[in-house]
């Protein structure tokens, strides 16, 4: 009988599944549950875009692509950042199209590490950050940021953890799961540190367009002298409610992007074709659509912060993509206790904050990617929950 | 950004304070507007929508054209007016095109708005011809789509 222990990768069985997919499971055994736990819009995906897929289609444009992606697009995505972070990028040599924003983080990993490289990366974040480092090979080294910095990246924290071995600094900002933002005060700060080193940002700007308040996103690309280190990566799924058409993409220098696309020339071939000429569309015809869906955010982010707030489970002010990372701590439950007995004695679906990392135990992560009535429908129940544990 | 008007329209239901905290206001402020509006008349009543043919399943809803010769100097005025006092009728609509009036008739059985539109509708000084147009099936009334909610296709958790 064949034995998988020994045919299985050492270093891939040593992964563990992601926190959410966990909590997925047990989300799915309860029946009619108001979730508010999902990361991608409810909006579905302008109709101008979907419309260029169908057209797309009809033309029956069903090839590859050249391995980097259309250079339409290309050039589409070069003159889209160049308005919203102000920093050109060659179409040719600097950006690459990935299957979302994901692999672009996969293939930068990949790109720059060598066996025991370091990563800096902030915590809570994103999932995906450390089982990616490790499967390339890298260490990553884990900051703890705080509430009561908002939880924001600060320059002392960098130095701190700084060493001959650090290789890169992850940047997931607007942040999933806290909605903190670096403003460009905070993003020159870590400038200032990173500078002088041979160190490479990695920045994840997937929420950058669900950036609230008077000032808009910035990425540290656009602070001066930052643009030769730093690998933006950014995609379609949130800014246009494209979760499912699987287009992000990576824009660096040279030397970085060129190492890039030999790995995904190799392991992926090209993104799909479909998604990327309709992402052309979104690029240059969908400002207004994008504008729309930010201002309904923004509306239900006050609601739901002024909720919890209300409620006593404190909540720093978001400023950043869909998400609230309310502390619990007050209720004396763990994040896990909190959301099991929240989704078997309410039906409400939150996300334990401890699958974001360590240090987001005691706070939950709550998605307002809903209706204004899911919405206040959920919080009622928390609420009633909440008068329950109190009793 | 959708000011008050947009959130009422979508849901008359929502408190002072809910709507304060989305519009970056004070409840006080929000309740000055909404009595301003409604003294205004801008805001002339609130209704909640209706799943009508499952709250009753033999109401029938028409939409009659009509067809009606215009007064001197009244127009369709008095003819509109007229109409609209009708218990049963639930809109009235001067209309540009191959008609003139727009008449919306909720009814609790289909007999009822038939006979109501030969009866009462048809015999009207003025009115030169009507036709009726019956609802099927409802898609979306009022902005509102007759898809559940739970038709949220995303995967109950994720990224």
């Amino acid at each position: 009988m064949i034995n998988y222990d020994e045919i299985l990768s050492e270093k891939v069985c040593s992964i563990k599944f992601s926190g959410i997919r966990k909590f997925f499971d047990i989300a799915a055994s309860v029946k009619d549950v108001v979730s508010l736990s999902v990361g991608e819009p409810d909006f579905k995906t302008p109709f101008a875009i979907r419309k260029e897929a169908i057209k797309t289609l009809e033309k029956g444009r069903t090839t590859y692509t050249s391995n980097a992606g259309l250079e339409k697009l290309r050039k589409a995505i070069s003159d889209y950042l160049d308005y919203t972070i102000h920093t050109r990028y060659d179409p040719l040599h600097e950006i690459i199209i990935t299957v979302g924003g994901s692999e672009a983080i996969d293939a930068a990993f990949r790109a720059i590490l060598n066996p025991g490289d370091e990563v800096l990366l902030p915590e809570p974040s994103f999932v995906c950050y450390g089982p990616l480092i490790e499967m390339a090979d890298g260490v990553p080294v884990y900051i703890e940021t705080k509430a009561e910095d908002n939880f924001k990246l600060t320059p002392e924290q960098v130095l701190e953890k700084i060493t001959p071995k650090t290789k890169a600094l992850v940047l997931p900002y607007p942040n999933n799961p806290t909605g903190a933002v670096m403003r460009r005060k905070d993003l020159e700060k870590i400038a200032e540190v990173i500078r002088d080193r041979n160190i490479i940002v990695i920045s994840d700007e997937i929420y950058s367009e669900l950036t609230y308040g008077a000032e808009k996103h910035v990425s540290i690309a656009e602070i001066e002298g930052m643009k030769e280190r730093t690998i933006v990566i950014n995609g379609f799924s949130k800014a246009f409610a494209m979760t499912g058409w699987r287009l992000g993409y990576a824009c660096g220098p040279a030397p970085i992007i060129t190492q890039m696309l030999k790995i995904h020339q190799y392991g992926i071939m090209c993104s799909p074709t479909v998604s990327q000429y309709a992402a052309i569309t979104a690029m240059r015809d969908c400002r207004e659509d994008v504008d729309y869906m930010v201002s309904e955010y923004d509306m239900r982010r006050k609601l739901i912060v002024n909720g919890f707030n209300e409620m006593g489970l404190t909540c720093f002010e978001p400023e950043g993509a869909f998400y609230v990372f309310p502390s619990i701590k007050s209720t004396g439950l763990s994040s896990q206790e909190f959301c099991q007995r929240l989704i078997f004695e309410k039906k409400v679906a939150v996300v334990p904050g401890d699958a974001f990392g360590e240090c987001g135990e005691g706070y939950i992560r709550v998605s307002y990617a809903y209706s204004i009535n899911h919405i206040l429908l959920a919080l009622k129940r928390i609420r009633e929950f909440l008068d329950e544990l109190n009793g | 950004m959708k000011t008050l008007v947009d959130l009422l329209r979508e849901n008359a239901r929502l408190t002072n304070n809910d709507l304060a905290v989305m519009l970056g206001k004070t409840p006080e402020e929000i309740e000055k507007e909404i009595a301003e509006l409604e003294n205004e008349g801008l805001i002339i009543g609130y209704s909640a929508i209706i799943d009508e043919e499952r709250y009753n399943k033999n109401c029938v809803t028409a939409f009659i054209e009509l067809k009606v010769s215009p007064q001197a100097e009244r127009g369709y005025d008095d003819i509109a007016i007229m109409l609209s006092q009708y218990k049963e009728v639930d809109s009235v609509y001067l209309m540009s095109g191959s008609f003139d009036l727009s008449v919306t008739i909720r009814g609790t059985n289909l007999r009822e708005v038939a006979l109501f539109v030969s009866d009462r509708l048809a015999p009207i000084d003025g009115v030169l011809s009507t036709t009726t147009h019956f609802i099927l099936r409802r898609y979306k009334e009022k902005g509102v789509e007759f898809v559940h909610e739970d038709d949220d296709e995303r995967s109950l958790v994720s990224p």
